[in-house]
């Protein structure tokens, strides 16, 4: 009890670990307790054939295999564009800050729609896709292109201010010491940064699983093909069917869950193996 | 502070009868509509009833918007696209009663419309009916009507012109099928295929509200799109009613009534008809025979046993339209 009790600026532990139990509740926890409430009105086999019905599986396949690869392109792209904004200065740095956030404000329909507009085969991008053979609205790669969008800022933003608190100077005491450019990255820079990275990545995987805006527009909405989780809960609710619609998205949360709090271990033991 | 008090209730049951306060929650299409009437009829209750009354709009899809009266958004009055939407007000919380849809004249539907065939100007791929929507290489915009209630009319349409044609259940089920493997993409909503099929250049035929259709014409300029009435549609009726519960709760309910009683006057007609919808009443409806062309109409009671049985067999999970998409078939 000794060590909780460290003198610290807000005063009163009890307090505070009071209203942050009772918000933590208010928010997140009440609402999803009603959740999971709501999908336990089903009997166990009802519950099992909504969970379990093909057309769920496809969607789940669908939801978390696209939110998984966009959260991916996004560590890559992310990481490489918060390195830009961070360690080099050119013409026009601070807009090309501002525009990373853009997903955030945007409602996701007119994203949705804009995409679509672009990668439709009539579209900007999609005219020169379409003839090579690539389609990309109304299909899978649709919801993977719409999903990397959404979840470009949590990457870039989780990662840039780590990037900034990494000083050159490390770098240069490294190549001082003889590291070559491959070895600073991979023994001095990634370590750093892996946690930030590893946050991000789960983020931008967390705001993907739930979206539901931007992907109806550009996925087409095909059964089996290119049907989300999110819409399958929505035609759940178009029947009234309140218990079907919260116990596929029992099913989303669970799965989010062990995937996050994987990825916590892994940050946990990455920050372990960095500080010992 | 007595005085006040006195004073204060006092000045607020003065204004409760000098105003009043309607919120109408409505489907998406109607926005114009009731913008238009609203301003009629504030008129009008001011002149008869010396009140003021202020209407609120809310628009939506129409399943989405009656999920949102089950949960307690407060409407005087609901205007959507179909009758199992508003049934489910009475199945899902009770606000109305059971025989809500006889208690105002055609069904609670004032107006009505039906669902025509919207083609690339000049016809290129020369659809003149429903069965030309089956041909290979065809290809039909129509939305998901999992999510879409106006997207069920669109599906029933077809079915019962393929019963008609071909004389079967199983005949229409085939063709209803075979229709689908032509629809490349199922957006989400109407507004969405609306989108896909102006503005993406996506698909031969969109499958469409007559109403919409209109619309449709009128944003994107005249010439660009052909319609075309087929042999045989379906009578949509998006109807109305009074929520009980809430009426009386808000004290509206004299108001509620009137304001859907006026929807049948003849000025009401007047602008459902000036907004692309059917009005029901003879005479004005005499008066746009112009512009809506006359054709064959099935309504859903006659010939699928209502919404509530129509909603089961072929929308709801494990139904008719969810087998279409079963994987190999």
């Amino acid at each position: 009890m000794r060590s909780l009790r460290k003198p610290s600026v807000i005063p009163g532990f009890g307090l505070s670990l009071g209203f942050a139990a009772f918000y933590a509740s208010l928010i997140v926890f009440i609402p999803l307790a009603a959740l999971f409430a709501k999908a336990f009105t089903l009997t166990w086999a009802q519950f099992w054939d909504t969970v379990l019905h093909p057309q769920a599986l496809a969607s789940y396949r669908l939801s978390l295999g696209a939110a998984l690869i966009g959260a991916s392109i996004n560590l890559v792209f992310g990481f490489i564009v918060a390195w830009v904004l961070v360690r080099y200065n050119f013409f026009g740095k601070k807009i090309v800050d501002a525009l990373v956030d853009l997903p955030f404000a945007l409602p996701t329909a007119v994203a949705g729609i804009a995409l679509t507009t672009l990668y439709a085969p009539q579209g900007w991008i999609g005219q020169w896709l379409t003839p090579l053979g690539i389609k990309v609205a109304y299909a899978p790669l649709g919801v993977v292109v719409a999903l990397t969008f959404i979840g470009l800022p949590f990457v870039v933003r989780t990662v840039q201010p780590v990037l900034e608190e990494l000083e050159k100077e490390i770098e240069e005491a490294a190549a001082s010491l003889g590291a070559n450019r491959w070895h600073t990255f991979r023994r001095i820079l990634f370590p750093a940064l892996l946690p930030a990275l590893l946050t991000g990545f789960a983020l931008s995987f967390a705001r993907a699983v739930g979206e539901y805006g931007s992907v109806v527009f550009i996925s087409g909405n095909m059964p089996f093909k290119t049907e989300i989780t999110p819409l399958l809960i929505v035609t759940k609710l178009e029947q009234y069917n309140y218990a079907g619609a919260a116990a596929l998205a029992v099913v989303l949360l669970v799965f989010s869950f062990i995937l996050l709090l994987l990825i916590n271990l892994l940050q946990h033991w990455s920050n372990k193996r960095a500080g010992g | 502070m007595l005085a006040l008090t006195l004073g204060l209730s006092v000045s607020t049951v003065s204004l409760a009868q000098s105003e009043v306060k309607l919120l109408n929650v409505s489907y998406d299409p109607t926005r114009e509509l009731y913008t238009e009437f609203n301003k009629a009829f504030a008129d009008h209750w001011q002149k008869t009833e010396k009140q003021k009354v202020t209407i609120s709009q809310s628009h939506g899809g129409s399943g989405k918007q009656a999920r949102s009266v089950i949960d307690g958004l407060a409407a005087d009055v609901v205007t959507l696209a179909l009758a199992y939407d508003i049934d489910a007000l009475y199945e899902e919380a009770k606000l109305i009663p059971e025989n809500w849809q006889s208690r105002l004249p055609n069904n609670s539907a004032p107006y009505t419309s039906t669902i025509v065939l919207v083609v690339r100007k000049g016809n290129p791929k020369n659809i003149k009916d429903w069965d030309d929507l089956v041909k290979p290489g065809v290809q039909v915009i129509t939305p998901n009507p999992k999510t879409s209630g106006g997207a069920r009319w669109n599906y029933l349409a077809a079915w019962a012109f393929a019963k008609k044609k071909y004389g079967s259940d199983e005949k229409a089920r085939e063709f209803v099928a075979q229709l689908y493997k032509n629809v490349p993409v199922l957006d989400s909503g109407a507004r969405g295929s609306t989108t896909t099929f102006a503005q993406r250049e996506i698909g031969d035929v969109f499958l469409s509200w007559e109403n919409e259709a209109f619309l449709i014409e009128k944003e994107f300029g005249a010439g660009k799109f052909d319609i075309v009435v087929p042999s045989l549609s379906i009578l949509a009726e998006p109807p109305v009613t009074v929520v009980d519960k809430n009426v009386e709760k808000n004290g509206t309910r004299k108001v509620a009534e009137a304001y859907l009683k006026f929807l049948y006057s003849k000025e009401g007609q007047e602008i459902a008809g000036k907004n692309f919808y059917r009005p029901r009443d003879p005479e004005v409806a005499a008066k746009y025979a112009k512009v809506f062309p006359q054709v064959e109409l099935i309504t859903i009671d006659a010939e699928f046993g209502g919404w509530q049985k129509a909603q089961k067999e072929h929308f709801n999970d494990g139904g008719v339209f969810d087998a279409i998409y079963k994987p190999g078939t």
